[in-house]
């Protein structure tokens, strides 16, 4: 007997009992359902809602194992067992199986946590409220473990993960009816909870941490570290990488967010599978550059001492700001989530816009914040529904004037 | 009959649970939100508020027949503002780090809405006894809260109660940090005391479903 078989069975079986939502959800995640409707025409599509957030979990799938790479390439090369890639995105010292072993080893339990905890929640959820499981976690499921230090740890992602679904998500109503993106809102607890494991230049690279205990507890090693780039930049010294490093994603960072060219080939998947708004990645985009413009000419004009606290950040170069931090990766795949963005076309642009602009602004008016663009994205997802009311009031505005100049 | 009557009981029992000043009316929130981070400050500010509702309502349901109604607010705010400076001198001489903990939050018991409201709503038009009695059972209802919160928010905000390192020492690693437990900032700040008391809104109105309003 096959699995789809036991499973049809196992349905029946507990069909209008409590535990039916937690069988159905399996089901219908591996197969298509059994069941037929009964009355009326029914216009049936294929992107329904698991075959988009499949779509969106294949565009990070490349940043995942770019992620696992870079952990174990980050950790080789802070121990100085290896050298620094030199031959661009395809470098011998980057694609190692060594490299990857550590970064598997150290991301898959992160996948796992985040999917089993979030997931657990949801069926609980379900069973209680006696409705079907909703597919939400799906897409925050894949996307927590990529925003996160390598080596937080796993208590404390599932802390974080239960907050996040539970009062980021559930006390809403559920998916769909969410206010605030959920996998930020998991980020932002853990931000502020324990931030000495979300900032700082030891928990970007796998070891870190452990060795300073280690060093802390009278072994004789030589401390490692990896500060960020945006960390660096934050405290006045300079970036340390090259341009070419920071597009290809070479650098330290949460697990999932270096790699800008390959979030740039998500980012291109999801818009031309129309899952994605290209609309907010663009005016993203745009509200960022606008930002880095008028900081560099502050630096520019001479405004604003080379003594400042500011300096470092103001003055990096406009477009840098784009390939550095979390930016690319908040823009693609955390911006555009469709229930927590702003719905009209033309709010779109606005929200995107304001998505960038405060990003860059936090960036580099609160060095405590250096990750700007979590931040912004929560506030902007508690302002587009107030965007949305005026585009929409607009519009009715707008026709009305037509109707009565019509009537006149 | 014993000394409280069966109303006289439901005075005092009502704001506990069913009509909470802060769950269900959502009054005072502001200083729930402010001073919660210790339980003793919780603590401390229940007292307070306890005494300045208690002592309130009675002296206003007393004034009550010859308070003119057009001055009735300025007469109390006299009242409160008062009692409030009895307080925060009392702290002042006895507990002063504690006060410089509660700073501003004592003398803006003033415009904590339950003690107002309370001398609006009921010492207005009732007895001294029952006002009392409906003061102190507001204020234990608005302290409970106070102390509820109070408490989740010291024990995974700072890992103490009172004071008192009750999960270990977080830097000697000692306790349940010995395991790589780390308390969670969070806590301490305001945004989780509007969270907390949320959850105890949830609690409460899924355990007794008469409380959940229509819409």
């Amino acid at each position: 007997m096959g699995l789809k078989r036991r499973l049809h069975i196992l349905k029946r079986r507990y069909r209008g009992t409590k535990m039916a939502p937690a069988f159905n959800a399996i089901h219908t995640f591996l197969f298509l359902p059994d069941e037929t409707t009964h009355s009326g025409t029914h216009i049936k599509v294929a992107d329904d809602l698991k075959r988009t957030m499949n779509t969106v979990i294949m565009a990070m799938i490349p940043c995942l194992i770019f992620g696992m790479f870079n952990a174990g390439y980050q950790h080789h090369l802070a121990l100085g067992e290896i050298e620094a890639v030199t031959q661009g995105f395809f470098s011998a010292e980057f694609w190692t199986l060594d490299n990857f072993m550590v970064g598997f080893w150290k991301i898959l339990p992160l996948v796992i946590v985040s999917y089993g905890v979030g997931l657990g929640i949801e069926f609980i959820f379900a069973i209680i409220k006696g409705h079907e499981v909703e597919e939400g976690y799906l897409v925050t499921g894949m996307l927590v473990p990529l925003i996160v230090p390598v080596d937080i740890p796993l208590w404390m992602l599932a802390v974080a993960v239960i907050f996040g679904v539970v009062i980021g998500k559930e006390v809403f109503g559920g998916t769909g009816m969410n206010i605030l993106n959920p996998a930020l809102t998991i980020r932002a607890f853990l931000f502020f909870a324990y931030p000495t494991w979300m900032s700082g230049d030891k928990v970007w690279v796998h070891g870190a941490v452990e060795r300073d205990q280690l060093i802390a507890s009278g072994q004789n090693l030589d401390a490692i570290s990896g500060e960020t780039i945006l960390g660096s930049l934050a405290q006045g010294k300079a970036a340390g990488y090259e341009i070419a490093d920071m597009f290809l994603g070479f650098i330290p960072g949460s697990v999932g967010e270096t790699s800008t060219l390959l979030i740039l080939l998500g980012g291109l998947f999801l818009i031309f599978t129309k899952i994605g708004s290209w609309r907010i990645m663009l005016s993203s985009a745009l509200g960022a550059i606008v930002m880095g413009l008028i900081f560099n000419g502050v630096v520019d004009s001479g405004i604003i001492s080379e003594g400042s606290k500011f300096y470092g950040l103001m003055s990096t170069t406009w477009w840098h700001h784009l390939l550095i931090g979390g930016f690319a990766f908040g823009t693609v795949f955390m911006a555009t989530d469709p229930v927590t963005a702003a719905q009209t076309n033309k709010g779109k642009w606005v929200y995107g816009f304001l998505v960038g602009f405060i990003s860059i602004l936090i960036r580099v008016f609160n060095p405590a914040y250096p990750e700007g663009v979590m931040l912004a994205i929560l506030l902007m997802n508690v302002f587009a529904p107030t965007i949305d009311h005026y585009v929409v009031q607009g519009n009715v505005k707008r026709r009305k004037k037509r109707l009565k100049v019509k009537t006149a | 009959m014993g000394l409280l009557s069966k109303k006289d009981t439901k005075l005092i029992l009502d704001p506990l649970a069913d009509n909470n000043p802060i769950t269900i009316q959502v009054l005072g929130i502001c200083s729930a939100l402010a001073i919660t981070a210790e339980l003793k400050a919780s603590i401390v500010m229940a007292i307070s508020v306890l005494f300045v509702l208690g002592v309130g309502n009675v002296v206003i349901s007393l004034m009550r027949n010859i308070i003119p109604s057009k001055i009735r607010i300025i007469v109390q705010l006299v009242v409160v503002a008062a009692l409030v400076i009895i307080v925060d001198q009392v702290l002042k001489a006895f507990a002063y780090e504690l006060s410089k903990t509660l700073s501003v939050f004592v003398g803006l018991i003033i415009t904590n809405c339950i003690i107002m409201g309370r001398f609006e709503a009921f010492a207005l038009g009732n007895g001294p006894w029952r006002s009392f009695l409906d003061g102190v059972g507001n204020a234990a209802g608005y302290g409970v809260i106070l102390i509820i919160v109070g408490f989740f928010r010291e024990l995974l905000g700072s890992g103490t109660l009172l004071g008192f390192k009750v999960l270990g020492d977080p830097i000697e690693k000692t306790g349940i940090y010995a395991i790589g437990y780390e308390n969670n900032g969070f806590m301490l700040l305001s945004p989780m005391a509007l969270i907390v008391v949320g959850i105890i809104i949830w609690v409460q109105r899924s355990k007794n479903k008469a409380l959940i309003e229509d819409h």
